[in-house]
């Protein structure tokens, strides 16, 4: 196996896997009040199909898509609807969410409406049948599947990348999926490869998993689908779409495009896996794997959580968190979102819960940029974060625009190695923001 | 957990390397101990007296431009201390006390403090303290003991009341191989020069020190390899096509190598951080051009020593490098 291949730059967090990369995955037990935003995925919000008072069953579809980008939401558990209303989400905007109660006395039982069979349907059916499953990207991003999977006219899909690369330290959800799950991935794999019919199909994971690497490369030799599993070194940000891309084919997407004009398709492994328990059993997606970890967890764990879920009750079942915590973060220590409590639910996007002390996540003391140049050797898009920074500090956004700040994914590799502790990344975000409010108003005077 | 418990909100990345610009500048310093070390071992308590008055002028002009003097808030990130050792470095052992004590104020003061302080400068700071007092006192910076190892005296020359110079009780000077080299065509031999048998300034000495902690640097990554192995490799190339010519005339790479103040200007003055290019081409350029200038004034011009000059020269270049030369960013085509 090599394990060799990877992309330029990059950096090498420490990792943090250990603390629950071999915690069986367990099952959340059902709560009282399940609160479900309407904008768990990136697009349009969907549109409710309940009413307060309206008795649902796990499983039945309460919210359908609204536009092309937006997908439908189900109900993670049978119970009564109790409201619909704005309520927190974890990006720290109110929303519009339908608050379920749960049915004590239900044994919670999947109500399948199972879709007709894949190899019935054509290529617009599955679409539409995976948008209705309500099937989204589960890295964390929450972008539609079936917009992804929708291949425009002219546009050829030659390699199906899954992404099972899971860079971000401490997350462990896609890696147990892999080793829990293999049949399903498998099997989405094969219900993917029936419409896309791609060239090769590469699944990319980091080489801290040799397990997983070696359960499916065994399935995938047994598949008789044209699957390779490829080991990738361990280095962050290898789970980057572009990046991964760049490791596997060495081609490099053109700035401003997508993976389809290299004809690749990107996609996270856990979507497959979902893909499959939606033709086969019938299950929309309703929950998912949550890694709650951090050092300032008492047992850190991998748990199927149904969606809708409060935090506090995820995190209490792990023995809640110690004394010593200090940041509550949605994601991974790299790109997650701080929180300021534990009373919002888990979403779609949400890969982990991760509390830290107050030991990881120092407050740095800030100096001036002695240009040390290890923010050039760490940008994975080859920028220069020194020179964006110094531009951003001055409101010089359309120099920064010329210097490619668009490009940048705000993985925080930069701000990673700053040994000045400049929050490079932060204010790229600012200047991004600002840029692209200022080019949506031109493109707006141009209209006028 | 406490309900009540404040936790902090702001924005990824939470984790940080373990580099912060404190522990490069104290990575730099633990470099610099053998050679100083290696100058005690030489040249004895004068050199020492010179590295600590050295040292002790960039402590007081950086404290003295801080908001209290005696807080010592400034010079705790360790670049004033690694601009008074460099500069002490390039000092001649005899060198008089309270001339190494100005050198520091001027390094600090004109060569960081008044372009804004770290980070804005454009020249490397050790380098300007020591123009200046190589415009301001040619004769004490070009007066040349022997290596005695005089553990516990000074030299003459090293005590003299501000604004005098000394006199010269020892008697002795000396040449330094460069100079030898120059103006009486002697080239002394490699294993003096390897070692640091030879007369010159503190840091100039003993090779294969520069060597350790050059390699040191950069396998700690405070350093990148590109500067020293460009600027060595144009030296090489450059002043060997001459030796080839007429080895009589013109000295072997290896002794341009090791002779002066080669090692120590390419370890730790041309990859100054701050003043060399950013961008991985515009270092290349920068470095050869140092090999080139290098080599230009040595074998032609009318000092015996360029290394400095050379420094300084590309040091300018740099703002314009780093505008000029860009990184081609991912997704676009060359």
């Amino acid at each position: 196996m090599n394990s060799t291949l990877t992309f330029r730059h990059g950096i090498h967090p420490e990792e943090y896997k250990e603390l629950s990369e071999h915690c069986r995955v367990e099952r959340m037990p059902f709560v009282e009040e399940y609160i479900l935003p309407l904008a768990q995925h990136l697009g349009a919000p969907s549109k409710p199909l309940v009413q307060k008072g309206n008795k649902v069953k796990r499983g039945q579809k309460i919210a359908a898509a609204n536009g092309f980008v937006s997908v439908a939401l189900h109900s993670p558990v049978d119970g009564t609807v109790t409201g619909i209303s704005l309520a927190e989400n974890p990006n720290g905007q109110m929303v519009q969410s339908i608050i379920i109660k749960a049915d004590p006395f239900s044994t919670q039982q999947l109500t399948p409406s199972i879709p007709k069979s894949y190899e019935e349907m054509n290529v617009k059916e599955f679409i539409a049948s995976v948008q209705d499953a309500g099937i989204v990207g589960l890295g964390g991003a929450a972008f539609p599947a079936h917009v992804k999977f929708s291949i425009p006219e002219g546009k050829t899909c030659r390699y199906i990348m899954l992404n099972g690369c899971e860079c971000e330290p401490f997350l462990t959800s896609d890696h147990r999926t892999m080793v829990e799950y293999p049949d399903d991935v498998m099997d989405g794999i094969r219900i993917l490869q029936h419409f896309l019919k791609a060239e090769k199909i590469f699944i990319g994971i980091e080489a801290n998993k040799p397990d997983a690497i070696n359960i499916l490369h065994e399935k995938a030799k047994n598949s008789g689908l044209p699957v390779e599993v490829i080991p990738l070194k361990v280095k962050y940000p290898q789970g980057a779409e572009k990046m991964m891309i760049n490791a596997i084919i060495a081609k490099e997407v053109p700035s401003g495009k997508l993976p389809l004009d290299i004809e690749a398709l990107v996609t996270n492994i856990s979507s497959i896996a979902a893909i499959s328990q939606w033709f086969r059993k019938g299950q929309p997606l309703i929950e998912r794997i949550v890694t709650v970890t951090g050092t300032a967890v008492k047992r850190p764990a991998n748990i199927l959580v149904p969606f809708g879920t409060p935090m506090r009750d995820v995190v209490e079942l792990c023995g809640g968190i110690t004394s010593e915590a200090a940041r509550i973060l949605l994601g991974g220590p790299m790109m997650g979102m701080v929180q300021k409590s534990l009373d919002i639910p888990v979403v779609k996007g949400t890969s982990g819960i991760l509390i830290l002390t107050s030991d990881e996540v120092k407050d740095l003391s800030q100096y001036t940029c002695i240009r040390c140049g290890r923010c050039l050797e760490a940008c994975p898009m080859y920028l220069n974060p020194s020179l964006l920074g110094m531009l951003a500090k001055k409101g010089l956004w359309e120099e920064m625009e010329t210097n490619h700040i668009l490009d940048c994914f705000e993985c925080g590799c930069c701000s990673y190695v700053c040994p000045s502790g400049i929050p490079l990344v932060q204010s790229f975000r600012v200047g991004k923001s600002i840029i692209r409010e200022h080019n949506a108003r031109e493109k707006e005077k141009e209209k006028v | 957990m406490s309900e009540e418990k404040k936790l902090t909100v702001s924005t990824s990345p939470f984790l940080h390397d373990k580099a912060t610009t404190p522990w490069i500048m104290y990575q730099v310093v633990f470099s610099l101990i053998p050679i100083i070390g290696a100058a005690y071992y030489f040249f004895g308590l004068g050199a020492m007296a010179v590295l600590f008055f050295s040292v002790a002028g960039c402590f007081f002009i950086e404290q003295l431009f801080s908001k209290s003097f005696f807080s010592g808030d400034k010079i705790k990130d360790g670049s004033a201390l690694i601009t008074g050792l460099l500069l002490g470095l390039t000092l001649p052992p005899g060198f008089p006390l309270w001339m190494a004590f100005l050198g520091g104020i001027v390094a600090i003061g004109m060569g960081k403090l008044i372009w804004g302080g770290l980070g804005m400068n454009v020249f490397n700071p050790a380098l300007v303290g020591r123009a200046f007092l190589q415009a301001a006192f040619p004769t004490a910076i070009t007066t040349w003991s022997p290596p005695d190892g005089r553990y516990f005296s000074f030299r003459g020359t090293n005590i003299g009341y501000p604004f005098f110079q000394a006199d010269n009780v020892d008697g002795i000077t000396t040449a330094t191989p460069l100079s030898k080299m120059k103006f009486d065509h002697v080239f002394a031999n490699w294993q003096d020069l390897f070692f640091g048998n030879t007369g010159g300034s503190l840091g100039e000495t003993c090779g294969i020190l520069f060597l350790l902690a050059g390699i040191y640097l950069i396998a700690r990554k405070i350093i990148h390899w590109r500067i020293p192995v460009a600027i060595i490799l144009t030296v090489v190339i450059f002043s060997g096509i001459f030796w080839l010519i007429d080895p009589a005339k013109y000295p072997s790479p290896v002794f341009m190598l090791f002779s002066g103040g080669l090692m120590l200007g390419t370890i730790f003055m041309a990859t100054d951080l701050v003043t060399s290019p950013i961008t991985p081409k515009g270092a290349w350029i920068y470095a050869i051009g140092i090999g080139i200038f290098i080599v230009l004034i040595r074998l032609w011009g009318g000092l015996p020593e360029g290394v400095m000059y050379a420094i300084l020269l590309m040091n300018a270049a740099t703002p314009l490098l780093n505008i000029l030369v860009k990184v081609k960013p991912f997704g676009y085509k060359k």
